[in-house]
């Protein structure tokens, strides 16, 4: 698009599949992707990230090992805040989910890098295993009592048809919601990143402005791909306490 | 062991805690206050969009399926618009953007976690900034 239409700014979140190589990963197929490289990469490098960092486990920590620790009590304060004590049990998976997307991110950062969380079958696969878990986890807890859950208290019995259809619309909007803003905020960030740095060449000189605005937006990129990890954690603990508590 | 009055050297530690404690508090909410601000307007945009979906979506499948064209599509909207009012009411109106209500005088976690997620914690941020 911007140099003689050779390069489109999503041209960057081309599926590619690198196993059976040359073809474009269709659905259906077993195709090992550019997108599932991605994701193994992040996967080895939260693993290294927290088995290097531990190695040691020295009791004044040195660099890696404070991030590690960091990343492990920022989780586990995030937990305690919202949940309380309870939810100690679903460190894992929250610290599993944070940590996978946050890598996801970051390495979309990366130069040539493909970003898995701009694609919405990722992020929305990461909601519903949240959104599944939890409503299985309300209805374990609670049974049939979950169902009241839709019931706004207090409401008048009258409103009950039109209160019920909103609440649950609200309820199953939750992993539409957590996905659809991790992977809207990544694909737009990501592309305005290459339709303004398209423009830096087109406009000679005077390109360093938009180079400016590069520079300062892939800070802005960094900054959001720590946000929405930390809303993405933030929200599955509010939904594990919703399951516990109900209301 | 409950009845007996606590040491006076415990009291006074007890309310050292406390001080550290809520000092601690206050010092961490002040500090990422601009950070949870953003992540907490990141999540209203996506609210309303997404009750609406699932509103449109599940109007348009029972058309489909009965075949009634327009109505059950055009009542799904408004009940999907008016289920993403909702969820922005509750991200707004310190309740977290939960299904269902919840009690004001509640003092579980969830109080607790509603000013550290920066819903309560946004005004106090915004007078710090000015």
């Amino acid at each position: 698009m911007a140099e003689g239409g050779g390069h489109s700014p999503l041209e960057q979140f081309e599926i590619k599949s690198i196993f059976p190589a040359g073809g474009h990963g269709e659905v259906g197929t077993l195709a090992f992707t550019n997108s599932s490289l991605a994701m193994v990469a992040a996967l080895v490098l939260v693993s290294a990230f927290l088995i290097f960092g531990m190695r040691r486990g020295a009791l004044v920590p040195g660099r890696m090992q404070s991030l590690a620790e960091m990343s492990y009590e920022f989780i586990a304060g995030l937990i305690s805040d919202t949940v309380g004590a309870e939810g100690r049990r679903y460190f894992p998976i929250i610290f599993s989910l944070f940590m996978f997307i946050l890598f996801g991110n970051l390495l979309g950062m990366l130069p040539y890098s493909f970003t898995f969380t701009s694609h919405i079958i990722v992020t929305f696969a990461l909601a519903a295993l949240v959104f599944i878990g939890v409503t299985v986890l309300a209805v374990a807890r609670h049974g049939m009592h979950f169902f009241s859950f839709f019931v706004p208290p207090g409401a008048p019995i009258a409103m009950w048809p039109l209160l019920i259809p909103i609440e649950v619309i609200s309820y199953l909007s939750r992993p539409i919601s957590l996905s659809v803003r991790l992977f809207a905020n990544m694909l737009a960030g990501h592309t305005l990143l290459k339709v303004i740095a398209g423009f830096i060449g087109l406009l000679g000189v005077f390109g360093i402005l938009p180079f400016a605005l590069v520079v300062a937006l892939t800070g802005l990129e960094i900054l959001i791909a720590f946000l929405q990890a930390y809303v993405f954690a933030i929200l599955t603990c509010l939904y594990i306490n919703d399951a516990l508590h109900l209301h | 062991m409950k009845d007996d009055p606590p040491l006076p050297s415990l009291a006074k530690l007890d309310e050292k805690l406390r001080a550290a404690e809520a000092k601690r508090h206050r010092t961490k909410a002040g500090s990422d206050d601009r950070g949870q601000g953003l992540s907490f307007a990141l999540r209203i945009g996506t609210e309303i969009v997404a009750a609406l979906i699932v509103g449109v979506a599940i109007g348009y499948f029972l058309d489909r399926w009965l075949g009634t064209k327009p109505w059950f599509l055009l009542l799904f909207f408004v009940l999907g618009s008016a289920a993403g009012f909702m969820n922005v009411f509750r991200v707004v109106g310190r309740l977290g953007g939960q299904v269902g209500y919840r009690k004001g005088d509640d003092t579980s976690p969830q109080e607790e976690n509603s000013t550290r997620t920066g819903i309560t914690k946004t005004p106090q941020g915004r007078d710090a900034d000015n």
